[in-house]
């Protein structure tokens, strides 16, 4: 260890990082204590057939939370499909494809992308947007959770981009200069070298990008109609949806503190918690199981 | 006047904002989204008036506002609906004495999209199509599409309102729900928008936030009863079957600058108020 003067400088420095590392870990661990000492009540106020029925009308006592866990679950799924095709393209283009002068141009842009408030986005949808799907899609109302995916994924496009494009400009060079050498073609060398030894940062962008679109509440909220029917026929991604976080959102305010719907909206808020667990847990499992492979400067 | 003490009439003096008229007094005032409009005005004009009375207003639905009455955090809750028992109940645990005050009155209109044929609908037709059993415009007289229903959010004084007096057609024993297909709009506004874009939906909300560009369908008990279209006589001779009390609540009797607003409000200047912003004045303040 390099011997620094006065010698007790290092040492407070040390702890001051440390008790900063902690804190994150202290703060989230206090979140869930919350979460757990409000939600928890409601797993024995409300009957567990009751709290997973299939109908949410907290006036009359049914608090069925089924309809709202598929209805981020659609959303979400929807916008995921609609962002990750969309965002990997723009991450491939920027980084591999595109002259110097124009990624300098898109940069920045796919920042400011990210920078649009959700509520100004959700009122975009719900003018704007909701219309025209369902003149085009021909569905009974264009406020679904079609239209709630095609807001989340606009919202996420720029978190995927982003890390994706991070996840290729870190593989080596040479890997691509071998593919080269070995004769393959420019589209071959993206396709089957870059992108597999990008694999892990690209599962970490979609994973990111999952949270944030399953987390979103204004602009979902605006533009999902908030019905909260259980999503049972193909089509449900065309029909209206309510989502938790909306619904949390919605209600919260108005619950008199310590009633029985007061507690099952923090229950929802855990359950809400554990789905994003998993998704979290899954993807770390994904990226440790891919090995140590490059391409991973992101992980570091 | 209309003043209805609803619980004993307490002793409950030292209250936020009850302050001696002329001095300086704040007033909270919050709740429901429908008068939110209505109480914006009064507001505004008794400040012009009394400039040292400082009133603040917002909105957030019936629920939010008697929940902050309760929790203690604002004078004046606006409710678009009674108290329920078991607020009331919370309140007294509290140590807070909710007062009633009927301010106005208010009908729900029933609105489509302009294009819609559909001129009438009855209380059961409507309790159908609300509840889901209905739900194709051909049923009911119109073209042949799917029914899209829109309601407020179900804190809202105006949605349980509704499930009340329409979908359960005021029987107490009545347990239907709205369907679950029952788009819930967290705004006024959501609703206007989708009821001007949308020749499917159907949508309720109070008479004074129905705008030129949406339908107004007239409403009637039964089928061989007549048709009757929301508006101000409408609703103070009872032909129309779907208006409702507009409420202010206390905490504890009002004193102090509370009290001189609520007379105001009640009076010539706060009823001509509200006829201006399409809601319906108290019986004989005209």
């Amino acid at each position: 260890m390099l011997k620094l003067k006065p010698p007790g400088r290092e040492l407070i420095v040390e702890i001051l990082i440390r008790l900063a590392g902690f804190s994150a870990i202290f703060l989230v661990a206090l979140i869930f204590l919350f979460l757990l000492k409000e939600g928890a009540p409601a797993f024995w106020q409300v009957p567990l057939g009751n709290l997973f029925g299939q109908r949410w009308y907290p006036n009359e006592e049914l608090f069925g939370t089924w309809p709202l866990i598929l209805g981020s679950l659609l959303v979400t799924v929807g916008a995921v499909i609609l962002a990750l095709p969309l965002g990997l393209a723009t991450a491939i283009f920027v980084r591999e494809l595109a002259p110097d002068w124009l990624r300098e141009i898109l940069k920045p842009l796919i920042e400011v992308l990210a920078g649009i408030p959700s509520v100004v986005l959700g009122f975009l949808g719900m003018v704007a947007i909701a219309p025209l799907v369902r003149t085009y899609l021909g569905v009974p109302t264009g406020l679904t959770a079609f239209t709630g995916s095609l807001m989340l994924a606009y919202m996420a496009l720029p978190t995927i981009i982003s890390v994706a494009e991070d996840a290729i400009d870190a593989v080596p060079k040479e890997y691509r200069d071998g593919a080269l050498a070995m004769g393959a073609t420019h589209w071959q060398t993206i396709w089957r070298v870059v992108l597999p030894a990008a694999r892990t940062g690209v599962i970490m962008a979609v994973m990111l990008g999952i949270g944030r679109a399953i987390g979103e509440t204004m602009a979902v909220m605006m533009v999902t109609g908030n019905a909260a029917r259980v999503p049972h026929e193909l089509t449900a991604l065309f029909m209206p949806a309510r989502t938790m976080t909306a619904t949390i959102a919605a209600e919260m305010g108005e619950v008199a503190q310590g009633s029985t719907h007061y507690h099952v909206l923090f229950a929802v808020g855990i359950l809400l918690f554990i789905v994003t667990f998993i998704i979290n847990a899954v993807a770390s499992f994904i990226v440790i199981k891919g090995g140590p492979r490059r391409g991973g400067r992101l992980m570091g | 006047m209309v003043l209805i003490c609803l619980a004993a009439c307490g002793t409950r003096n030292a209250q936020v904002g009850t302050a001696v008229p002329g001095a300086q007094a704040a007033i909270q005032n919050k709740g429901s989204d429908t008068m939110v409009n209505l109480a914006l005005a009064w507001a505004e004009a008794y400040g012009q008036i009394h400039p040292e009375v400082e009133i603040a207003v917002t909105g957030g639905g019936t629920g939010t506002g008697i929940a902050a009455l309760i929790n203690g955090t604002v004078d004046m809750a606006n409710a678009s609906r009674p108290i329920k028992a078991e607020e009331a109940a919370e309140a007294e645990a509290n140590g807070i004495e909710p007062v009633e005050h009927v301010v106005a009155a208010d009908a729900i209109a029933v609105v489509v999209h302009p294009s819609n044929p559909v001129d009438g609908l009855t209380i059961p037709e409507l309790a159908a199509i609300f509840s889901g059993k209905i739900s194709n415009w051909q049923e009911v007289g119109g073209e042949d599409r799917p029914i899209v229903l829109l309601s407020r959010e179900s804190n809202s004084g105006t949605h349980v309102f509704f499930l009340e007096q329409v979908v359960r057609q005021g029987r107490k024993d009545d347990k239907t729900l709205f369907s679950p297909d029952t788009l819930l709009m967290p705004s006024s506004e959501g609703i206007s928008a989708e009821v001007r874009h949308n020749p499917n939906a159907i949508g309720y909300d109070g008479l004074g936030y129905v705008t030129s560009d949406q339908k107004v369908v007239a409403v009637a008990l039964a089928a061989d009863r007549p048709y009757v279209l929301p508006a101000i006589d409408t609703v103070k001779n009872g032909t129309y079957p779907i208006a409702r009390d507009l409420y202010i609540y206390t905490v504890g009797q009002p004193q102090g600058a509370i009290l001189a607003y609520l007379d105001w409000i009640m009076g010539p200047v706060g009823q001509a108020i509200v006829k201006q912003l399409g809601f319906v004045p108290l019986q004989g303040a005209e």
